[in-house]
């Protein structure tokens, strides 16, 4: 590989290296995949190939999503979504997760500084939040069945607690995963590899709440004006 | 190359960017903490509106559904910026073009079938009433 200048990597950052749409035409050899720019590094191959695995988990939510907006009002004269969402719960929830993606943004800092013990700090905390979001939705869960509102009694709480359940089923696993990745982190220290994997489940954690944010608006709140 | 400040990131960087890496912090922690408290400032803003919409009554009844998907995709739009640092530079061209696809297909499905459905709806007659009609 050919030495590259500080001064050069300024103007690369600043030009477009693969120049896409600005007329320049032709390629130029430090851009990854052109001549010897060479393959794109591995932590940038990780996190992109983990990026398409969430748009594809988002591709089925959006399915997921459709069959609640087609079946929202078919309760089979059962309760309706009036009749059953509290929107205190659903405000709790949402401060929940929220303030759970946000620690985990300040948990990527402190991976970044190689700091264990903020690590440590910030993940427990996302952890926390995290955990407490899930209580909440179980238990609201577990009140619904109580009333007689499980996912059998109409097509309505079947697409419900398909939509809902499988957004909680993730952040289950994703608790698991946080877990493990303390545990890594403690036990193995800031390696690559832990890193790369703490990159993929940053970006999972970020993902479920941009999941949340259309159920609680599209789901929770429009259930409440229907 | 040894005279720059060490960053997080790895060579051959420079030109990519991991979705989730954030190119304008780097390791300035103060920089970082900045961006999401602001996410998290913009996020939080967003959600009591939509809280807001649904309770007050200023926005007229049937609009509010139009206001809250308006308010949900804001929403999404900042947590993709400010907490996965997807950007429309350079280096984030294959992270941004997945999204853009993703996007596509979500909203294909999800619209398309909202759209089939109530066509269907108001266009085929449930059995029940054209079982009264032939009788």
């Amino acid at each position: 590989m050919s030495v590259v200048t500080p001064a050069e990597r300024s103007t690369w950052r600043e030009t477009d290296p693969y120049v896409l749409g600005h007329g320049r035409g032709g390629s130029v050899p430090y851009a990854t995949g052109h001549g010897e720019g060479g393959p794109a590094s591995k932590r940038v191959v990780v996190g992109f190939g983990f990026w398409i695995f969430l748009l594809s988990d988002i591709v089925i939510f959006s399915c997921f999503f459709a069959s609640y907006a087609v079946l929202a009002r078919e309760t089979a004269s059962g309760p309706s979504a009036k009749d059953l969402f509290d929107l205190g719960n659903t405000a709790l929830q949402t401060g929940f997760l929220l303030a759970s993606t946000f620690v985990c943004g300040l948990a990527s800092l402190a991976v970044d500084l190689r700091n264990q013990k903020w690590t440590q700090v910030t993940l427990l905390v996302t952890g926390l939040l995290g955990l407490g979001f899930l209580v909440l939705e179980v238990r609201e869960f577990a009140e619904f069945m109580s009333r007689g509102a499980g996912p059998s009694r109409s097509a309505f709480l079947s697409a419900f607690f398909t939509l809902v359940g499988s957004h909680g089923l993730h952040v289950t696993v994703g608790l698991l995963w946080l877990g493990t990745m303390m545990a890594q982190f403690l036990a193995k220290g800031f390696r690559q590899d832990i890193r790369h994997r703490f990159l993929c489940f940053s970006l999972f954690w970020h993902t479920l709440d941009i999941i949340w944010v259309g159920i609680f608006n599209l789901v929770f709140l429009v259930g409440t004006v229907l | 190359m040894s005279s720059e400040p060490p960053t997080p990131f790895e060579p051959g960087e420079e030109l990519d960017r991991a979705p989730g890496d954030d190119i304008e912090a780097g390791t300035n922690v103060r920089a970082g903490v900045y961006g999401y408290l602001l996410g998290l400032a913009l996020a939080a803003g967003l959600t009591v509106a939509s809280f807001w919409a649904v309770q007050s009554h200023l926005i007229y009844a049937p609009g509010i559904p139009m206001a809250l998907a308006v308010l949900a995709v804001a929403q999404m739009g900042i947590h993709l910026i400010f907490f996965l640092h997807i950007t429309t530079g350079p280096d984030n061209t294959n992270n941004v073009l997945a999204l853009a696809f993703g996007v596509l297909i979500a909203g294909l499905v999800a619209l398309g079938s909202v759209w089939i459905m109530a066509h269907l709806n108001h266009n085929v007659m449930p059995m029940s009433e054209l079982m009264q009609m032939q009788r």
